[in-house]
């Protein structure tokens, strides 16, 4: 069989989605954000909410997410996406809303809003990429860098006695009694990305169900800031992120009721 | 014995040459251009051992910039 | 009842869809009524008591990009945390009612009534070029009035209105007649009246994004001159001013707020004393009625402007008469309140001599 009797739109078993537009992602070879966005763009179209969906971009790499998935968009000042959801579900319950924000945006700037937030129980989901590195600004410290990880601020490897520890914010969130789901993923695989895309239909259902904040933390690579090839950085993330970051769901109150 | 078949094709215009794709593919189908580049100056992904795709979708699940369309088809 | 609560009441009343707030006094009232009348149970109105005024102005910034009629109010210190939602929310044109009672400052400062953020709010006290319109209500019943007005003009022109009051204002009990009830506007109403608001895609309309980042200069250049366009726009249309005794007056007296209430009764008190005095009450802080202090000191001797400021308005005053004519200052500072018979000795102390 020749590949042209394959390739008919018939045989077709993945496209991308839609609501991706067709421009140029401004993100580097390679970035986890392109992922993140396609799951956004698949799981909306997958639920039919294109028309209900409003997003919030934060300030930071993915500050132009509104360019690129085709629905409505409000763009935040520095860490107040999630005030801004607040208010959107709040006026509009019967919308999807979320945020999608970086470890800078949602774990330095944010931490008050992201805390209050999730504490109040808004249901609105929440994407929280963390790469463990300032990517906009060109590789400065951000709150979830690792100990002895080196980025333009701590230049020689962070130090907890200059810089302090690295925060693992998903855990404290899941205490919290206004959350409903908070889990951390990662899109380094085809397996790691299909749980991803479940996480993110689930964090979104439970905001159309208004059932309480759901934190979907992707544990993600920033190859550029990191200095190391696409390739080289998921076995990075791998041998060093995830033990401090585990993947797994770290609170689900409908698994519960089994 | 019916055999499953697979097929992608590259957007060439979006492809950035991370080489995700490459690495994810069980069945070593895909490969770099060594030459050719796009506008952009990417060195982009194509299917080198056509012969072996399964349509497993890995290459486009990984794939940042949705640039990978995936088909499948059972050879009777 | 309080000016306070008359805000929170004529908010009820005009049909409004939220507020976002932190309590600080002296302002407080605002959100204390707005809980006590549970509007959330007969017109469906959204009130929440935010973790900080940073919070709050971000959670207006996005009502108002929803083409939600959305409020919140502060005082001073509350008011400068607000300041980078202000930039964001003027450079997106969207249309938002932010209430300051001003209290005394700098810093943490007292709890009693100052004037003392007037170029903060009139001035612009975020980054860039940008003005919201600024109401100074001299009365609990501007103090309800003002919120209609406010909210129409902030949707007639897609721009930030500002409610400059102060805490005696916000404190001082008088008579008050509320506006008749208005129904909320509906989501179709809503995306009538305001086609650029984000409330999803509906028929797939193309998407509407709110985002005041414009990286190509150019672009953001243009925005400017179409933001500058704008606010020539209102400095035409929407000036408003109340003139009293300024008809053949000999000196003239420019305040606003609770201060051109107590220059009421220096006026008074001259007229008793044969000194012809006029006042020049702005109502709108920004658009400055410049042309009209202009027209009303044409015959004046001297003008006297007396703030709870160290000399904030009178730099507008001097500009509007181009200094032809002698303008004093006069201040009560760090929430000190003044007698109508201090402004008339400094009048005769720094004009007739």
């Amino acid at each position: 069989m020749e590949n042209n009797d394959i390739i008919k739109v018939e045989n077709r078993v993945y496209k991308k989605p839609e609501l991706l537009r067709e421009v140029h992602m401004h993100y580097c070879p390679g970035c986890s954000h392109g992922v993140v966005h396609k799951l956004v763009s698949e799981v909306i179209e997958e639920l039919g909410l294109a028309e209900k969906a409003i997003g919030v971009s934060p300030v930071g790499c993915a500050v132009f997410a509104y360019n690129y998935i085709d629905i409505d968009w409000l763009e935040a000042a520095h860490g107040r996406a999630t005030a801004m959801a607040t208010a959107v579900k709040r006026l509009m319950p019967d919308k999807l809303v979320f945020t999608y924000q970086g470890d800078g945006d949602f774990a330095a700037i944010g931490t008050c809003e992201s805390i209050h937030t999730c504490n109040r129980g808004e249901s609105i989901a929440i994407i929280f990429i963390n790469n463990a590195i300032y990517g906009m600004t060109g590789g400065q410290m951000a709150p979830t860098t690792l100990l002895g990880q080196k980025t333009a601020t701590c230049p020689y490897g962070r130090r907890a006695d200059l810089n302090g520890y690295p925060l693992s914010i998903t855990p404290l969130l899941a205490q919290l009694d206004g959350t409903r789901y908070v889990t951390r993923q990662s899109v380094h695989t085809a397996a790691n990305v299909r749980k991803t895309k479940a996480a993110i239909k689930k964090a979104f259902m439970n905001s159309m169900e208004g059932k309480g904040t759901s934190v979907v933390e992707v544990v993600s690579t920033c190859n550029t800031g990191w200095k190391l090839s696409p390739e080289k950085a998921n076995q990075w993330m791998v041998e060093n992120m995830f033990e401090k970051y585990p993947l797994g769901d770290l609170k689900d109150n409908d698994a519960k009721k089994d | 014995m019916a055999k499953i078949r697979g097929a992608v094709t590259v957007n060439t215009v979006r492809c950035k040459g991370c080489n995700l794709c490459v690495v994810a593919c069980p069945c070593d189908v895909l490969a770099l251009q060594p030459k050719e580049v796009n506008d952009r100056g990417y060195h982009y992904a194509y299917m080198a051992q056509p012969d072996k795709c399964i349509g497993c979708q890995s290459c486009a699940l990984v794939c940042p910039d949705a640039c990978i369309e995936v088909y499948r088809k059972v050879e009777q | 009842m309080k000016g306070n609560e008359a805000l929170a009441m004529a908010a009820i009343r005009y049909g409004a869809d939220g507020y976002f707030g932190y309590p600080i006094t002296p302002q407080s009232e605002v959100l204390e009524k707005l809980e006590e009348e549970m509007p959330w149970e007969t017109t469906g109105m959204v009130v929440l008591q935010a973790e900080s005024e940073v919070a709050s102005i971000n959670m207006v910034y996005a009502g108002a990009s929803c083409g939600k009629a959305v409020f919140t109010s502060t005082s001073s210190p509350g008011f400068s945390l607000m300041q980078e939602g202000m930039s964001y929310m003027c450079a997106s044109e969207v249309p938002a009612l932010v209430i300051n009672v001003m209290r005394g400052g700098p810093g943490l400062g007292t709890i009693h009534p100052s004037q003392a953020d007037y170029f903060q709010a009139c001035k612009g006290g975020g980054h860039g070029d940008y003005h919201p319109i600024v109401l100074a209500p001299a009365s609990v019943q501007e103090m309800a009035d003002f919120v209609a007005l406010g909210w129409d003009l902030a949707f007639k022109y897609r721009c930030v209105s500002m409610i400059l009051a102060d805490g005696l204002i916000g404190q001082m009990m008088e008579k008050v007649v509320l506006p008749e009830q208005r129904p909320r506007r509906t989501e179709e109403e809503i995306r009538k009246q305001c086609p650029w608001a984000v409330m999803g895609r509906k028929d797939m309309r193309p998407a509407n994004i709110i985002t005041s980042l414009e990286l190509d200069d150019d672009k953001m250049e243009e925005n400017n001159h179409r933001f500058q366009a704008t606010y020539r726009e209102i400095e035409k249309n929407e000036v408003r001013c109340e003139l009293v005794n300024t008809e053949g007056c000999d000196y003239l007296m420019v305040a606003f707020g609770s201060m051109a209430r107590i220059a009421m009764k220096t006026m008074e008190l001259a007229a008793e004393e044969g000194i012809k005095v006029g006042l020049v009450r702005p109502i709108t802080l920004w658009p400055f009625p410049t042309k009209e202090i202009k027209e009303a000191a044409k015959n004046v001797k001297g003008i006297l402007v007396p703030e709870m400021a160290a000399g904030q308005l009178i730099e507008d005053v001097k500009l509007a008469v181009e200094c032809k004519v002698p303008v004093a200052h006069f201040d009560r500072l760090g929430g000190n309140v003044p007698a109508p018979d201090e402004i008339l000795n400094a009048l005769k102390n720094e004009l007739i001599k």
